[in-house]
């Protein structure tokens, strides 16, 4: 079945793709994403020191904090994921773009416009109150409209295929679409207070509306940070490592395994509140067994690399790619096991939750975004390489040392945290006030800020090194030693 | 290999695929969220817990548009210490009435589903406008708009009729002196039997201590001041209704 599980793009074909609208996309995620790691950033600093927050009603972290997690999630995640789910859709099909450049364009200036949308929204001071669901509900509807055509140019263009099997990453990448599509609509139901209006009030209150909230927000990791990203690993790695999927059979089990137990997983969201006790405990079930799907993909994506270890010293692209699949496989071991409830009576409502969220966006979602962009950044523009494999490899460094900050900071003052909530002292009385816990957090939000410093740095290293590609400028420098060269005695 | 054999089916038809992932996807949030609609016990039986004020409603509208949620939560959980710290566990009665919940993920700042009657309200407009000057080491900021900001909530009518449609109970007359209540609430000598009559414990007061005008600030400290104290809680025993949640 290898030729089933073999990526098709290499082979020459007079197909026409549409490319446009995956250079779009391309460049979109370069700009939303320094743009959401610096208003990460930004918060990050406010929480360290709060005169930076202004006093100005648009610049509180309150109203923020939304622009940065929808900048990164939906601006950047989303332009890379729909970007490249559409020059993989073409690519495996071996066909071009259901309704061609029309549909191109619509998907993404109305993506686009659904972003600037949200973001200045929130700034100016519309949220739903709901996390990672905040536009209201004149918005949402944007997105739906948008999002039906995006279904309807995916399944078309899957339909137009020569080939015919569907490749495994487009199975991901259907469900993705799917899915969000379920989430979306089935969490913003809502009643506008007036058509002339922007306020509305949701359908659901108090348990059902925290459950369905958490419905949609942990299936927003589930499928929009997890299976969308799945999708790409399962193209872009085997492409860069130039061999096939490791198991086409594992991936068939931890595909449906995946999807299947993710939806249940988001009373772990809810431990020990309101929600009924058999809700939080099917939750934590379900998510504990998700580790096992989730390292099934990991280790198809780790394995696909048998044969080529060599690449991660000579390719820092493919260091990328792998890096990001090591870093999926620490998040989703720590997910389940944050999700037993005793853990969860201490590392919930603090930073915990917080580092264990970048270490799967920053290692796994950016990682593999950077190591895709880099892959297809020559591609797409018809370079024969990227300007400089050292930026890369610079790029690389700076961002694994930021996200190594901001993760161990977070553990430490997400433990302390719980540990100072529940503290009592010798005489039986609460050992800290909770600002005395505030307090205590000052040193480790600072260490977290400079990681994020260093993070949006390589942001920007990346974002020159594209100018300078697409530009068509080739950096003098020397190649990374292969093997070969290596025993020929070449030094660097 | 009759796995990759059964499974060519679906990777050679898009219809397949599609009703496949549906399906998959699908059963998990009924099997977890449909219960919570029917199952009565999912919500216990109190006394005291209304609908919120035309003022508090503002007030709370204000909560969700600063995004207060992002650093505190409004959920109680049944530990020694939380219940030391903040008071009685938080109940799923309390929030039937939230479109949508407030529970919260983080707290960054501490919990406030009991923050009602805690502070006075001279203490939360401090705080609001620069909490530094009541509590020096906090990290939160400053909402100085809000204490100017004049709050006109002449669609509240509107608003308490798209929340009866959604499901919560204000009646006729609730809906009839919305806005008079809007502002009565804020105004000390103002004629208030009829409102506490429709919302009984409500707080009454000219909350950030400026008479000319209704601020967002009054809204918000209205809210901020009832939030956990609508049930009796010497009036409830967990243990006494066979169908009570006790075990959460």
């Amino acid at each position: 079945m290898t030729q089933a599980t073999m990526a098709h793009g290499a082979q020459a074909d007079a197909t026409a793709y549409n490319t446009d609208v995956v250079r779009n996309f391309v460049v979109a995620a370069m700009f939303w994403g320094v743009v959401g790691f610096l208003a990460g950033d930004f918060i990050a600093w406010q929480l360290a020191y709060p005169f930076l927050n202004l006093d100005l009603e648009w610049t509180t972290f309150g109203r923020l904090r939304p622009v940065h997690t929808s900048a990164v999630i939906f601006a950047f995640g989303g332009s890379i994921l729909i970007g490249s789910s559409l020059y993989i859709v073409q690519r495996t099909c071996r066909a071009g773009l259901w309704g061609g450049k029309v549909t191109g364009n619509l998907i993404f200036w109305g993506y686009q416009i659904f972003i600037v949308m949200a973001a200045s929204s929130y700034v100016l001071g519309f949220s739903q109150g709901q996390e990672y669901a905040e536009p209201e509900w004149w918005i949402d509807i944007w997105l739906t409209v948008v999002w039906v055509i995006y279904l309807t140019a995916f399944v078309g263009t899957l339909m137009k295929r020569k080939e015919p099997h569907i490749y495994v990453a487009n199975w991901f990448l259907l469900a993705f679409i799917v899915t969000v599509a379920m989430l979306h609509l089935g969490n913003n139901l809502s009643i506008p207070v007036s058509f002339a209006g922007m306020k509305s009030y949701s359908l659901y209150a108090g348990v059902q509306s925290a459950m369905i909230q958490w419905w949609y927000g942990h299936n927003a990791v589930g499928f929009f940070l997890t299976a969308g990203f799945l999708g790409m690993m399962y193209y872009f790695i085997p492409k860069r490592a130039e061999r096939p999927v490791y198991s086409y059979r594992l991936s068939i089990v931890h595909f449906w395994a995946l999807i299947f137990l993710y939806i249940w997983a988001g009373p772990h969201h809810l431990h020990y509140t309101a929600l009924p006790d058999w809700t939080q405990t099917l939750g934590m079930t379900f998510s504990v067994m998700l580790w096992m799907p989730s390292w099934g993909g990991m280790i198809n994506g780790l394995m696909t690399l048998s044969g080529a270890w060599e690449k991660l010293r000579t390719d820092p692209v493919m260091r990328f790619l792998v890096s990001s699949v090591a870093f999926y496989g620490m998040s989703t071991f720590e997910g389940p096991m944050m999700s037993i409830k005793a853990v969860n009576s201490l590392s919930h409502y603090t930073d915990w939750t917080v580092g264990h969220v970048h270490s799967g966006a920053l290692g796994w979602v950016a990682f593999v975004s950077f190591g895709t962009m880099y892959y297809l950044i020559p591609v797409l523009w018809g370079r024969k390489s990227l300007y400089s494999m050292r930026l890369v490899s610079y790029h690389f460094w700076v961002a694994t040392i930021g996200i190594v900050l901001y993760i161990t900071a977070m553990w430490i003052s997400g433990i302390m945290q719980g540990l100072m909530w529940r503290a009592y002292d010798e005489f039986g009385f609460l050992q800290y006030s909770f600002i005395e816990s505030v307090e205590a957090m000052h040193p480790y939000y600072v260490i977290r800020a400079s990681g994020g410093v260093l993070f949006v740095l390589g942001g920007l290293i990346m974002a020159y090194n594209m100018y300078r590609t697409i530009k068509g400028d080739v950096r003098s420098e020397q190649p990374y030693e292969s093997p070969e060269a290596l025993a020929a005695g070449v030094r660097r | 290999m009759s796995l990759v054999k059964h499974h060519e089916k679906m990777e050679t038809n898009v219809l397949f695929l599609v009703l496949g992932i549906f399906v998959t996807i699908i059963i998990g949030g009924i099997v977890e969220v449909v219960p919570l609609f029917s199952v009565e016990s999912t919500i216990e039986k109190v006394k005291g817990v209304r609908p919120y004020s035309p003022l508090e409603l503002a007030g709370r509208n204000i909560y969700l548009r600063e995004g207060c949620y992002n650093c505190h939560s409004q959920m109680i959980r049944p530990f020694r210490d939380e219940v030391e710290r903040y008071g009685h566990y938080s109940l799923a009665a309390e929030s039937q009435y939230d479109h949508p919940f407030q529970w919260g993920s983080k707290r960054t700042g501490p919990d406030l589903a009991r923050v009602g009657g805690k502070y006075s309200n001279d203490w939360h407009l401090r705080h609001v406008v620069n909490p530094r000057d009541v509590v020096p080491e906090s990290i939160m900021p400053g909402y100085p708009h809000l204490a100017r900001n004049e709050l006109k909530f002449d669609d509240a009518a509107a608003h308490l009729k798209t929340l009866r449609l959604v499901g919560v109970p204000y009646t006729e007359d609730d809906i009839a002196n919305a806005v008079a209540d809007f502002k009565a609430q804020a105004t000390p000598e103002a004629d208030t039997a009829a409102l506490l009559q429709r919302y009984p414990k409500a707080k009454i007061g000219d909350f950030d201590g400026n008479p000319a005008k209704v601020t967002e600030a009054d809204a918000l400290i209205a809210y901020l001041q009832v939030l956990g104290t609508m049930v009796d809680f010497t009036d409830f025993d967990p243990a006494k209704k066979a169908d009570a949640n006790i075990y959460r």
